[in-house]
């Protein structure tokens, strides 16, 4: 078990000839990801990644054709939100949208449509989620990961690697990573993850790493107080940063007070989740949570 | 991204949502020019920054002659305003907005923005104009009206009703107000904009609603489809090195501190400042290199950050992962001997061929010290300071 992504997840690539689509797919297919083909409108007919993948005009015929139930994107910002809207209406059930930079107003729009079709969506501007030694859709290193117990939740890329790594030299596996995105309004919430990681047998405790912005933190913290049974350990990176400026992320920006990295850790405590000050402890404080 | 008070005025003019006759004035004789075209008995000088709390700064004033309105030219224009918002150093005052007086009944607070939580847009009104909303909130919320606007169905006229009836409007006022708050949203949305605010928007003696104030902000990702929003940012109103870091691609933020940093992606970055200050150190910037680390990008970073003449270490934070450590090794020492260093340079890498990357590090005939995980980073960065 694991979640969202299994070695049965029947993938296409939404921008599969650009550079980085085509690179990606490279890194998903050696993983082991099952990609049963891509999507270039124009392209259709052709075959790509030394002639292994079909391209195909619309997710509709991919789907069509393959059967495919999950699709990942890597399409320009521009053309980010109708690649998302095209997917949940050709019934792709799960989509990671890993483009940077897609505007607020089709994200805000984006948000409705796959609400009502009932698609799950992960990101924008996200690494994606990666199954140990199942399913890697996204972008991240695949060989930081080994196959174990612990679930990982983060807005952020490198600093998901950055807590597998830590995890690894704990000795701590992972079920499932994902990185949810750090734009303000995206696809998949912290706490639906730790719903998925409440519910799925094989995880036994989750890291969630935040940052500043927004009150997904506090929401995913509120609902883990009455819900879940498993150990969290939480990080919130951005204790130094000023308010009011935006730190890389569109969505990590500091505008009230709720939504300090200090409110956040408080807050978290206060939860029952064990907070690392330091991003050095994430791993160690796991493991201290798991004997 | 945002525009000033007399460009966002321009856009209202465009969405026909009411503004006082003004104009805006790039230098002294030009104030004098507009003030005797304005014609008017009671005029406002009004300064052009980008920050909050202008009145309170001095940088408003209002004339009732022409002797009254060149005084106050002569000492906004060109004056270092100091507000809440601009910080201690202040902002100087390069343009000027003239604008003619208005006879005012009643004055409200209107505005727009994304309700994170809610994931719309919030469309908000309250009969406590004039004062800062965070203060009304959070002394007397219930004189906040809001409404969520659903983006697919957009704003409905039961909700603009909601809102005039909330601020006790009635006849021509309400009237007009219905108007121009569906006007605002027009705007709001057709420009991608974030924020929209009028503080205050105001009953006139006659009945008309008139916004007395604009401030705005732009989605940043959507201004490659704003182009004559992306032709009203004001540089000058920006950081110079952020301005120069963005031309690389790099994302740079200044601080205070002297520890300067050089990492990939922001949550890492973020992480990399915070322990620098557990450390018992200051972090002097944000920088994300982004994913690729090339020795280009570790070039341009270095220069960015030693413009900042506090900078007495830098800490080198990369998590390789496609990007691959030894050559991101190599970028740093090619980079650190090309432009012959004076700062110590403490380096930690991680991930891919990390072994491979502290062997060319201490291989190498240029300075850098190598750290081992985090903590041992931010700790080694610290104490290069001291040394």
């Amino acid at each position: 078990m694991s979640i969202l992504v299994n070695k049965n997840s029947k993938v296409i690539v939404q921008g599969i000839t650009g550079s980085e689509g085509e690179f990606h797919t490279k890194q998903m297919l050696e993983y082991g990801t099952n990609i049963v083909g891509g999507v270039t409108p124009g392209k259709g007919g052709q075959k790509t990644i030394n002639e292994a993948i079909n391209v195909y005009n619309s997710v509709e015929e991919s789907v069509k054709e393959t059967g495919a139930n999950t699709s990942i994107i890597f399409v320009p910002p521009p053309f980010a939100a109708d690649a998302i809207i095209e997917s949940s209406y050709a019934g792709i059930g799960l989509i990671v949208c890993i483009t940077e930079g897609v505007p607020i107003q089709d994200m805000v729009k984006v948000k409705q449509v796959v609400e009502q079709n009932g698609t799950r969506l992960i990101g924008p501007n996200c690494p994606g989620i990666i199954t140990v030694d199942e399913c890697k859709l996204g972008i991240m290193p695949g060989f930081i990961c080994q196959k174990g117990n612990i679930g990982v939740v983060s807005k952020s890329g490198t600093l998901t690697y950055e807590a597998i790594d830590q995890l690894v030299n704990s000795g701590l596996g992972q079920t499932t990573a994902i990185g949810i995105g750090g734009d303000p309004i995206i696809g998949t919430s912290m706490k639906d993850c730790l719903e998925l990681f409440q519910e799925d047998p094989e995880t036994e405790g989750v890291v969630i790493i935040g940052e500043i912005g927004g009150q997904m933190e506090i929401e995913a913290a509120q609902w883990a107080k009455e819900n879940m049974s498993k150990p969290i350990a939480g990080f919130i990176a951005g204790q130094t940063a000023p308010p009011g400026k935006r730190m890389g992320h569109a969505g990590a920006i500091v505008s009230g007070g709720n939504d300090t990295a200090k409110a956040k850790m408080d807050f978290l405590e206060k939860c029952d989740i064990a907070v690392s000050e330091s991003v050095a402890d994430i791993g160690a404080l796991m493991k201290s949570l798991m004997n | 991204m945002k525009i000033h008070e007399y460009q966002g005025k321009q856009l209202f003019k465009k969405h026909q949502i009411n503004i006082p006759i003004g104009i805006p004035a790039m230098s002294i004789d030009e104030a004098l020019e507009a003030y005797d075209k304005l014609d008017s008995d009671v005029v406002a000088i009004k300064a052009q920054i980008h920050a909050g709390g202008r009145g309170k700064g001095g940088g408003v004033k209002i004339a009732m002659n022409k002797l009254d309105a060149e005084k106050h030219i002569k000492n906004i224009f060109g004056m270092n305003l100091i507000t809440h918002q601009t910080g201690d150093e202040g902002k100087k005052v390069e343009r000027l907005y003239l604008e003619s007086g208005v006879n005012i009944k009643d004055e409200f607070y209107a505005a727009i923005t994304l309700d994170r939580n809610k994931e719309m847009d919030v469309f908000m009104v309250s009969s406590e104009g004039g004062i800062e909303i965070e203060k009304v909130a959070a002394e007397s919320p219930e004189k906040i009206i809001k409404i969520w606007i659903n983006p697919l169905v957009g704003i409905k006229s039961f909700q603009i009703r909601k809102l005039a009836f909330g601020l006790g409007l009635s006849g021509n006022a309400f009237k007009e107000a219905t108007q121009i708050f569906y006007k605002m949203y027009e705007c709001y949305q057709k420009n991608d904009a974030s924020i929209l605010e009028i503080n205050p928007l105001v009953v006139t003696e006659d009945d008309k609603i008139v916004a007395l104030d604009s401030k705005f902000n732009f989605d940043s990702n959507a201004l490659f489809r704003q182009k004559q929003i992306l032709e009203m940012r004001d540089l000058s109103e920006e950081d110079e090195m952020e301005i120069e870091a963005s031309q690389y691609n790099l994302n740079y933020i200044k601080l205070d501190g002297n520890v300067g940093c050089m990492v990939n992606g922001a949550g890492l970055a973020m992480a990399t400042m915070d322990i620098i200050k557990i450390a018992g150190g200051e972090p002097a910037n944000f920088l994300d290199v982004g994913g690729t680390a090339s020795a280009e990008t570790v070039k341009n970073g270095f220069r960015i950050i030693l413009s900042d003449k506090n900078v007495k270490s830098i800490l080198i934070n990369i998590f390789g992962g496609i990007v691959r450590c030894d050559r991101v090794a190599k970028g740093v020492v090619q980079a650190v001997g090309e432009l012959g260093l004076s700062v110590p340079v403490i380096v930690r890498l991680s991930g891919t061929n990390a072994e491979e990357a502290k062997e060319i590090l201490s291989n190498s005939d240029v300075s850098v010290i190598p750290a081992t995980g985090m903590k041992d980073a931010a700790e080694k960065a610290v104490k290069a300071i001291n040394n």
